[in-house]
């Protein structure tokens, strides 16, 4: 089993306060993620789950037992670092065996797991090298084989693919989620790599200054973000962004008035805006229409145009809008330099952010995503 | 041959010459002294840089006096008992400074380098009682005391440093995996703090094998001397004569086993001394 509760859990650091009340519950077996900006916590989080941190506020329990106290050896829980963290002076079997061998276990108990440890991630021809003579990726599968031989209720992983290239990250991530797939174990990941979230993840709780900003499953983070700060950080390209006007606020439809002067009808309870209020439009790159069934046009230029080969990421100079609006295109688009363009914007396909930041709750349905 | 050459050939030239006038320098009073010491003592204050005949009258007459002996088992006993000692509680204070959080931590580190720097002279009054006090006066034991407090202050300046470097990570990864601090010293970091501990080490080892003020001040009989007292004491015939050529090969003997000492370690003792510098 490994289920674990967080309660009301916040960290200070000499009274700067890092983290803050953070209530979550993960399920036994779950792969969930912490994702967010470069600082806002996530490490944090981890650690003090791992217990290299003190909690400073609230309660934490692994199936039902309090584990603020209990020292990291006596949790349950295994950790896997950025930097590997291997022991340099160690072979890989000594690398994996070296917290069994604390633990005072059966030495053939001990060979017979770092054996199975190995052949489940494809180290057994290295077992007697040293971390120095292995690659990235294999040093960071010894990692996790050292996590792996004991058996933890709970996995903890901190960007454990940030120090590996492009190609092999993509390789691990897929080695990942299949080695959760075949333990069935509770895994805790940290990364501030969205897609690696996206593709993850069971759940992903997006962290943002130290306090949880939403949690959920990918796909609802993607097409219900609770506020602008979750949709611009899930998805990329970024989600974009236009200052609009309400001009009638309503439960189901909500009128705005674009830069160009054009009003939509966005697909949103705006019941608690009142008419004349700035608020924020977002609308990602690939939720574009046909003008035909458009509900409003913005007209604009080609800047740029990124061909990354099964898509085209246009960037279009649109009047009356600061930077560039991204349209996602299809992979063999034509298209000429400084080409008019028409964007055709949709109301069910739009989002409406307060000007807190807040979203006024979508009123479409897509299914299969919950909400 | 063009001018370029030629001034190529120059540059070369005084390289050289001056690598050779800095190697004579350095070596020369050494060379000189083993010279000295294979001389019989007729010859001796004849000045020739070349050795003609090789006589090792000088060796056979220090070995057969029991106090030289004597002298030189005390040096290697308070020289190892204060490497050990100070590595000893180097690694441990390197740990509690290198790695633990706690107030003070740098008024503790400017307090160790700011007693590094006393003169012995002046802490050798007190010194002197605290070693009366013990009962440890005329006793090696006073020795490896005394070296010990003016070697620590160095090595647990060097280990904290090179403690420092180690990844944090790799002490949190032991922690998962259940090591105590005692662990995790002794099993994960000493076998990483090899060139540090050497370098230290070694250092602590020629600091105590050399010293002369504590060892002269600290110990009244033969049997208690160490080698620097005890050269320092060979006599010769008569009031008026002074026994150079024992003094010598006294001299050799006690150098030649530190100069292999170093040549082993060379190259742990560059890395040490520069871990602390580059390596991020
Ligand atoms: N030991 C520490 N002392 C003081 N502040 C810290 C310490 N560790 C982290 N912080 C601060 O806590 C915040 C969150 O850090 P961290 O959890 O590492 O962020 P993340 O992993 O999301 O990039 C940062 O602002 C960082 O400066
Ligand atoms: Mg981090």
């Amino acid at each position: 089993m490994g289920h674990l509760t967080l309660t009301g859990i916040g960290k200070d650091y000499d009274g700067v306060e890092v983290s803050r009340d953070i209530d979550l519950s993960i399920e036994d077996g779950e792969f969930v993620v912490f994702v967010g900006p470069s600082g806002c916590g996530k490490s944090t989080l981890l650690r003090m789950i791992a217990g290299l941190e003190e909690i400073s506020r609230g309660e934490m329990c692994l199936d039902g037992e309090r584990l603020n106290e209990t020292p990291p050896q006596e949790r349950d829980i295994g950790m896997v670092f950025q930097s590997y963290a291997l022991y340099p002076h160690m072979t890989v079997a000594e690398n994996m065996a070296f917290g069994l061998k604390l633990a005072h276990a059966d030495k053939s108990e001990i060979k017979q797991r770092v054996e199975a440890a190995a052949h489940t991630l494809q180290l057994s021809p290295l077992l007697d090298r040293r971390p120095k003579a292995l690659s990235g990726g294999q040093r960071q599968r010894v990692a996790i084989g050292r996590t792996l031989v004991k058996q933890p209720r709970v996995f903890l992983f901190d960007e454990p693919l940030s120090n590996l290239d492009a190609s092999l990250r993509v390789e691990m991530r897929v080695q990942l989620a299949e080695l959760h797939r075949r333990l069935g174990a509770t895994m805790v990941y940290v990364t501030h790599d969205q897609v690696e979230a996206m593709t993850l993840a069971d759940r992903i709780v997006l962290l943002s200054s130290g306090r949880i900003a939403q949690v959920g499953a990918p796909l609802t983070l993607y097409h219900f973000p609770e506020s602008l700060e979750v949709a611009a950080f899930i998805g990329s390209p970024r989600i974009n962004t236009l200052p609009v006007t309400v001009i009638d606020p309503g439960k189901r439809r909500t009128g705005v008035r674009l830069p160009n002067g054009e009003t939509l009808p966005v697909a949103v309870d705006g019941s608690r805006l009142t008419a004349g209020d700035t608020a924020t439009l977002g609308i990602r790159a690939e939720d574009f229409v046909t003008p035909d069934t458009a509900d409003a046009l913005l007209q604009g230029r080609l800047g740029v145009a990124e061909r990354l080969g099964y898509e085209t990421l246009a960037h279009i100079d649109v009047d009356g809008v600061e930077g560039t609006v991204t349209q996602r295109l299809d992979r063999l688009a034509c298209l000429e330099p400084r080409q008019a363009l028409t964007l055709g914007l949709s109301g069910e396909q739009c989002h409406l952010f307060d000007t807190e930041g807040q979203a006024c709750p979508r009123q479409v349905e897509i299914p299969g995503i919950a909400r | 041959m063009n001018p370029y050459q030629l001034i190529k050939l120059a540059k070369r030239i005084g390289f050289y010459a001056l690598i050779a006038l800095v190697m004579v320098y350095a070596v020369f009073p050494f060379y000189y002294a083993v010279i000295t010491s294979l001389k019989p003592s007729s010859e001796l204050f004849e000045v020739d840089y070349w050795l003609s005949s090789v006589d090792v009258g000088n060796y056979v007459q220090i070995f057969t006096q029991k106090s030289f002996v004597r002298a030189i088992f005390n040096s290697i006993i308070v020289s190892l008992s204060v490497v050990f000692i100070a590595l000893l509680l180097g690694i441990t204070a390197s740990y509690a400074l290198g790695r633990v959080r706690f107030r003070g931590r740098t008024t503790v580190m400017l307090v160790i380098l700011g007693v590094s720097m006393f003169p012995q002279v002046a802490v050798l009054s007190g010194l002197f009682e605290v070693i009366r006090s013990l009962n440890l006066y005329n006793n090696p034991g006073g020795l490896i005391l005394s070296y010990t407090i003016f070697t620590l202050p160095f090595t647990v300046w060097v280990l904290t440093t090179f403690m420092r470097q180690l990844p944090m990570e790799l002490e949190e990864a032991a922690i998962m995996d259940g090591a105590t601090p005692w662990v995790t010293i002794t099993r994960v970091f000493l076998p990483l703090m090899w060139p540090a501990m050497a370098t230290t080490g070694l250092l602590a080892f020629i600091a105590a094998w050399n010293e002369f003020l504590f060892a002269l001040t600290f110990t009244l009989t033969d049997s208690q001397r160490t080698v620097p007292v005890a050269i320092a004491l060979i006599s010769g015939g008569s009031q008026h004569e002074l026994p150079w050529g024992p003094i010598m090969a006294a001299s050799v003997t006690v150098t030649v086993p530190l100069v292999i000492l170093v040549m082993i370690f060379q190259r742990r003792i560059v890395s040490g001394l520069t871990a602390g510098a580059v390596k991020g």
